[in-house]
C-alpha cells in the first residue's frame, strides 16, 4: 500500500514536467484573457502563481496542492478541473464496469466452451471470431454498430447517456441509461472479449493437463461439472491478472469509445479538452486516470488473494 | 543459412501466418507503389462530395469530394511508417532498459524495473493523446509518443531473457576470458534473446497501427498526411448517409492488423517451437 506513494509522487512530477514544457505559461493564458496582456501585467500574475520561483519549489508547490486535489484551472472553461472531472468521472466508471463485466464473462464461457471442443467446428470458429475482433479498432466498430443497430435496424439509440427532455425518473431512468449503455459497452468490451477468449481457452487446456483433473475424471464427475467447477476456477487466474492491467487500457479506449457516442464520461472530456487545446484539462485527467488505474490494481491483487488462497498478503 | 531454413521450413507449414504473410505482401506494395500508380493527391478536391463508389472513382468521394482511393493508398504508407518506427524505437529504448537491467541485476536493476512498472501504471492511451496533444501532431511526435507507451513490454520481456542467460555457462567462460561486459551483452546473450523479443516487436507494429488510427481519429495527426484514422474522424460526422467512408478505411486497418498478427504468430510458431502445444 506505503510502495504506491512513490508512484503517485513520480506521476505528479511527469505531470509537472508536461505542464512546463507546454509552450506559454499560465500567467500568459490568463493575460491574453483578461485582454491586457502587458509585460508588466503578466509578470504581476506570475509572481501570485509562484510562476517566477525556482522549478523545485514550485514542484513542492504543485504536490501541496495535489495533496487537497487542487488540480488547478480550466483556463478555457473557467472551473476547477478537479470539479470537471470529478463531474465526468460517475458515467466513465458506469461505461468500464459495464465492459469489463461482458468481457469477462463473455470471454470466460467463450473460451471454455472452446477448450471444452478443442478442434472442432465450434471451437475454430470461435478463435477464428476472437482472432479478427482482435484486431479490429474498436472505434470503427462501434460506428458499424451504429450504422446496423441505430440506423439500419433503429433498435438503439446511437449516443448520448439518456433521452434528452424525456425527463424519466425511477426505474424508467434506469432502463433508460441502459438502453443507451448496450453500444458503447459492448464496443469497448469486445476487444478484451476477445482477448479474453483466447487467454482463457489456452489456460483451461493447460489446466486439462493436470492431475487433478485425471483425479475428478475418476471421480466419476461430469465432464460439465469439471469444466465449470473444477479447471475454470483455476484457469481464471492469468485473466484475472489481465483484467488488471487493462483497466488501464480500457480508459485509454473509452477516449474512443466516448468519442463516438457522446457518452459524457472523462473520454468525452478529453476530446472536447483537444478541440479546445485545454492543456491543464489534459494533464489532469492524465493524473486522475493514472491514480483510478493503480488503486485498480490494488484491488485486483486483492481479488487475488480471494481466488487462490496459497497467495498470502503481508 | 541452415538456421533459416529450419525457420522458413516451420514458416510455411503454418497456413494462417503464410496467408497473412500474402496479405502483408499485399498491402506494403500497396504503400510503396500504390501512390506512384494512382498518382491522385488525397486532399484535391476531384468531383462532387458524395460521389458513391464505382460511379466515377472507385472508391467514390468524401464529404470535400477527395478522392477515396487516393485517401487509401496514401494512407497505407502513413499507417505502416508510423507503425513499423515506433515499434523499432520501442524495441531499441525497451531491449536496452531490459538488456542492462537483467544482465546487472541489483541496484540498476530495481531502479529500471521501477521506471518501467512506473510507465506500466500510465494508461497508455491517454499518455499518447496527452503527449501529441502537448508537442503538435505530426508524423514524428506521433511515432514518439507510441514509441514511448509501447517500449515497457518489450523491456520486461528482454530483462526476463537476460536474467535466463546471465549465469550460464558460455556467459561465464565469456567472463572468465575477461571479455568486456558490452560484448558478452550484444555479441553473445542478445542473438540467443533475440527470438521473443523479435515475436513481440513484430505484434507491437500491429498494436502501434491501431494506437495510430485512434490518434488521428482524434484529429491528432499530421495535418499535411492523410491516414486511414483521419479519413474514418472525417467520415464520423455523415454516417448516416454515407456509412461507407467510415467503412472503407476501417475494414483496411483490420485486414493490415488482422495479416500482421497472423505473421507475428506464425513467427513466434516457428522461432520459438518449445511453446508449441
Amino acid at each position: 500500500m506505503l510502495q504506491l506513494i512513490p508512484v503517485v509522487i513520480a506521476i505528479a512530477a511527469l505531470n509537472f514536467l508536461l505542464l512546463h514544457m507546454t509552450p506559454g505559461d499560465a500567467a500568459d493564458i490568463l493575460a491574453g484573457q483578461m485582454g491586457h496582456a502587458t509585460v508588466e501585467f503578466t509578470q504581476q500574475l506570475r509572481q501570485e502563481f509562484g510562476l517566477d520561483r525556482p522549478l523545485y519549489e514550485q514542484f513542492a508547490i504543485y504536490l501541496g496542492k495535489l495533496l487537497t486535489f487542487d488540480l488547478g484551472m480550466s483556463h478555457i472553461q473557467q472551473t476547477p478541473v478537479i470539479e470537471l472531472i470529478l463531474g465526468r468521472l460517475p458515467a466513465t466508471l458506469i461505461l468500464m464496469v459495464a465492459a469489463i463485466t461482458i468481457s469477462v464473462v463473455l470471454g470466460v464461457i467463450l473460451g471454455v466452451s472452446a477448450a471444452r471442443r478443442q478442434g472442432t467446428i465450434t471451437d475454430n470458429l470461435i478463435s477464428v471470431t476472437a482472432l479478427i475482433v482482435y484486431a479490429t479498432p474498436a472505434f470503427w466498430l462501434g460506428l458499424m454498430l451504429i450504422v446496423l443497430f441505430s440506423i439500419i435496424l433503429d433498435i438503439l439509440p446511437s449516443g448520448g447517456m439518456m433521452q434528452v427532455g424525456a425527463g424519466l425518473t425511477g426505474i424508467d431512468h434506469v432502463l433508460d441509461v441502459a438502453r443507451h449503455l448496450i453500444l458503447p459497452a459492448t464496443t469497448l468490451g469486445l476487444f478484451y472479449v476477445a482477448i479474453y477468449t483466447r487467454l482463457m481457452r489456452a489456460s483451461m487446456l493447460e489446466v486439462y493437463g493436470l492431475d487433478f483433473i485425471v483425479t475428478a475424471r475418476a471421480k466419476g464427475l461430469s465432464e460439465g461439472q469439471i469444466a465449470w467447477t473444477h479447471a475454470m476456477r483455476n484457469a481464471l487466474l492469468p485473466v484475472i491478472t489481465l483484467a488488471g492491467v487493462q483497466i488501464g487500457h480500457l480508459l485509454g479506449g473509452s477516449i474512443l469509445i466516448e468519442t463516438v457516442f457522446g457518452w459524457p464520461g472523462l473520454g468525452r472530456l478529453v476530446f472536447d479538452a483537444l478541440l479546445q487545446r485545454d492543456l491543464n484539462l489534459l494533464l489532469g485527467i492524465l493524473f486522475i486516470s493514472s491514480v483510478v488505474v493503480i488503486l485498480a490494481n490494488l484491488v485486483v491483487d486483492l481479488l487475488y488473494g480471494l481466488l487462490d488462497p496459497r497467495i498470502v498478503h503481508k | 543459412m541452415k538456421r533459416f531454413h529450419i525457420f522458413w521450413f516451420r514458416f510455411r507449414r503454418n497456413r494462417a501466418a503464410a496467408g497473412g504473410a500474402v496479405v502483408l505482401a499485399a498491402i506494403l506494395a500497396l504503400a510503396a507503389f500504390g501512390p506512384v500508380l494512382y498518382d491522385v493527391d488525397p486532399f484535391e478536391m476531384v468531383g462532387r462530395p458524395f460521389m458513391l463508389p464505382f460511379d466515377r472513382y472507385p472508391l467514390g468521394t468524401d464529404v470535400a469530394g477527395r478522392d477515396i482511393l487516393a485517401g487509401i493508398v496514401h494512407g497505407a504508407r502513413v499507417s505502416l511508417m508510423i507503425g513499423v518506427l515506433a515499434s523499432v524505437a520501442a524495441t531499441i529504448v525497451g531491449v536496452t532498459f531490459g538488456a542492462v537491467a537483467g544482465y546487472y541485476g541489483g541496484k540498476i536493476d530495481d531502479i529500471l524495473m521501477r521506471t518501467t512498472e512506473f510507465f506500466l501504471c500510465i494508461p497508455s492511451f491517454v499518455l499518447a493523446v496527452v503527449l501529441v496533444a502537448i508537442f503538435q501532431p505530426d508524423v514524428v511526435t506521433v511515432t514518439i509518443a507510441i514509441a514511448v507507451v509501447s517500449w515497457p513490454s518489450v523491456a520486461r520481456l528482454a530483462r526476463g531473457e537476460f536474467i535466463s542467460h546471465r549465469d550460464r555457462e558460455y556467459v561465464l567462460g565469456c567472463r572468465a576470458i575477461g571479455m568486456p561486459d558490452w560484448e558478452i551483452i550484444l555479441l553473445q546473450i542478445m542473438p540467443n534473446a533475440l527470438p521473443p523479443i523479435i515475436v513481440v516487436s513484430s505484434l507491437m507494429v500491429a498494436t502501434a497501427i491501431l494506437t495510430e488510427s485512434g490518434l488521428s481519429f482524434l484529429g491528432l495527426s499530421d495535418p499535411n498526411l492523410v491516414s486511414w484514422g483521419y479519413m474514418i474522424g472525417v467520415a464520423r460526422t455523415v454516417l448516416r448517409s454515407a456509412w461507407w467512408m467510415a467503412a472503407i478505411p476501417g475494414a483496411m486497418i483490420l485486414i493490415t492488423v488482422l495479416a500482421i498478427n497472423l505473421v507475428g504468430e506464425g513467427l513466434n510458431d516457428a522461432l520459438n517451437p518449445k511453446l508449441r502445444k
